[in-house]
């Protein structure tokens, strides 16, 4: 898999996985109680500096944030 | 009639629901005033049972202190029951004012306004001071009042995992474009019983530009050297933008709470926090009630420093009985059994030995990590700390938890 989904995956286990829990590319995030729906805000503006990008607020839902796959796919669609 | 069996059927599967799961919460009818020992009717119908209450958070044993209760009686004769008006219509009396004083006085800030509860004061308060310009940045173990109250701002919202400073800067970073950025932590956190490192954050908070928001709710009356909070104990009064506090603890244990600090953020809330503006002013005897308490406070710290030592005495006590506690020095003192079904078993056990002292677990604390969580208090004396502590030994020994480590209980008990 690409850097974009490697970079994103240890973002969000160096925020949000406070146990042993693995994630994979497809883990449920927010539905899976992994990234609490407060916390996506840090995750957009990791992505937003990361990839100097800027995603619309109705375009990071909790559906759009919910796994890493689903991340990069939306972040992709930003990136020049 | 809208409320239709269908309806009636839909609550009722969600109630079975939380019992089932264990998760449904059953009140215990306390038939005395509160204090360290009271009488209790459970289960309901049950004949009254006298026991040592150890989960009050009567932590200066104010509550029933001869004191208050003659002050809120002669509030009530001189000032009535009630006001029947919000603050700012004609619910203000003197005595608002002063308390608003006295408590500016006690925490060391430049002004303060009161709340029917800290409840209140955190769902308004940040609604009150922010926009959608700025940012709160929250410890992620604050309690559940200052979530609502974030939830109700339309200001950007973070968190950094809870107590880690490196974190929190790294958070100061990400947001440093914003107008204003909130730091928001409680004072002392009411479920392990670990305090904010005050110091710390201050320093991030002036680093970066930052206002500091405490809520003390735990801590006001007893934590520092003469009981002023947190920011006393770590140095730093004077140096909290917000403080949030309750009066229905340490400072009395009746009702009401208030938002003290920089006198800019307390006149908005005048103005502008919606708790404050739509619901009524704190009832008179009250008011008189906490006047007294801070008046009994700041005359002397024999009540705070009479907590200390029933804390260092029920902390030693607990490790020296082989149970496994929360490391700290504030009066919350979690045993933790780390099993659910456990916590409820020893918390029953508990109940029948005369001591009063409740379970918590998941969804209350993370999983895997159910306790008793005690509480002592000023209002307690040596032979209940005893009794307590004789109790503890006993139901320990029952289900073989004494002298064993974390691995151990979860092994025979699970997560």
């Amino acid at each position: 898999m690409d850097n974009m989904h490697e970079i994103i995956k240890a973002y969000v286990i160096k925020e949000y996985v406070e146990d042993d829990t693995e994630l994979t590319y497809d883990s449920p995030l927010i539905s899976g109680g992994i990234v609490d729906s407060f916390s996506m805000v840090s995750l957009k503006r990791f992505l937003e500096n990361k990839y100097n990008i800027s995603i619309p607020d109705d375009k990071a839902t909790p559906e759009a944030f919910d796994s890493v796959n689903k991340i990069c796919k939306l972040v992709s669609e930003y990136v020049k | 009639m809208a409320f239709t069996e269908k309806t009636r059927g839909i609550y009722s599967e969600i109630l079975t629901g939380l019992k089932d799961a264990g998760l449904f919460k059953q009140e215990r009818y306390i038939h005395s005033s509160q204090a360290a020992d009271i009488e209790v009717e459970f289960p309901t119908g049950a004949p009254l049972k006298k026991v040592i209450n150890i989960c009050a958070n009567n932590y200066l044993g104010m509550s029933s202190h001869p004191e208050v209760v003659k002050a809120a009686h002669e509030g009530l004769d001189s000032h009535g029951y009630g006001m029947s008006s919000v603050r700012f219509i004609c619910g203000t009396q003197d005595i608002h004012r002063t308390l608003e004083q006295m408590v500016t006085k006690f925490l060391g800030t430049e002004d303060t306004i009161l709340f029917p509860s800290c409840m209140d004061a955190n769902a308004g308060v940040f609604e009150a001071v922010l926009t959608k310009d700025d940012v709160m940045i929250s410890d992620r173990l604050v309690h559940a009042s200052i979530i609502d109250g974030i939830r109700l701002c339309s200001a950007m919202h973070d968190t950094f995992k809870h107590s880690d400073m490196e974190h929190l800067e790294e958070k100061l970073q990400l947001h440093n474009d914003k107008r204003l950025k909130y730091v928001i932590t409680d004072g002392v956190f009411s479920m392990d019983g670990d305090t904010a490192k005050l110091d710390k954050m201050v320093e991030l908070c002036e680093k970066y530009d930052a206002l500091l928001f405490v809520d003390d709710s735990h801590s006001s009356g007893f934590i520092g050297k003469t009981g002023r909070g947190t920011h006393e104990q770590y140095g730093v009064m004077g140096k909290i933008d917000i403080i949030t506090t309750t009066f229905g603890k340490g400072l009395g244990g009746a009702s009401g709470g208030c938002v003290s600090g920089r006198k800019e953020i307390v006149e908005m809330c005048r103005q502008k926090a919606r708790p404050y503006l739509f619901s009524n002013t704190i009832a008179p005897p009250v008011v008189a009630g906490v006047i007294k308490v801070l008046e009994i406070l700041s005359a002397s710290t024999d009540r705070r420093d009479k907590l200390e030592s029933n804390t260092a005495f029920w902390r030693k006590g607990l490790i020296d009985a082989g149970l496994i506690i929360k490391a700290g020095d504030t009066p919350i003192v979690p045993v933790m059994l780390f099993n659910a079904k456990l916590a409820q078993d020893v918390s029953r056990d508990l109940y029948e030995e005369g001591i009063y002292a409740i379970g918590f677990f998941f969804p209350v604390v993370p999983q895997g990590q159910a306790r008793i969580r005690t509480q002592i208090s000023a209002g307690h004396e040596l032979h209940h700390l005893e009794k307590a502590l004789e109790a503890f030994r006993k139901v320990g020994k029952k289900y073989d938890i004494l002298g064993k480590s974390k691995q151990e209980i979860i092994e025979r008990y699970g997560m």
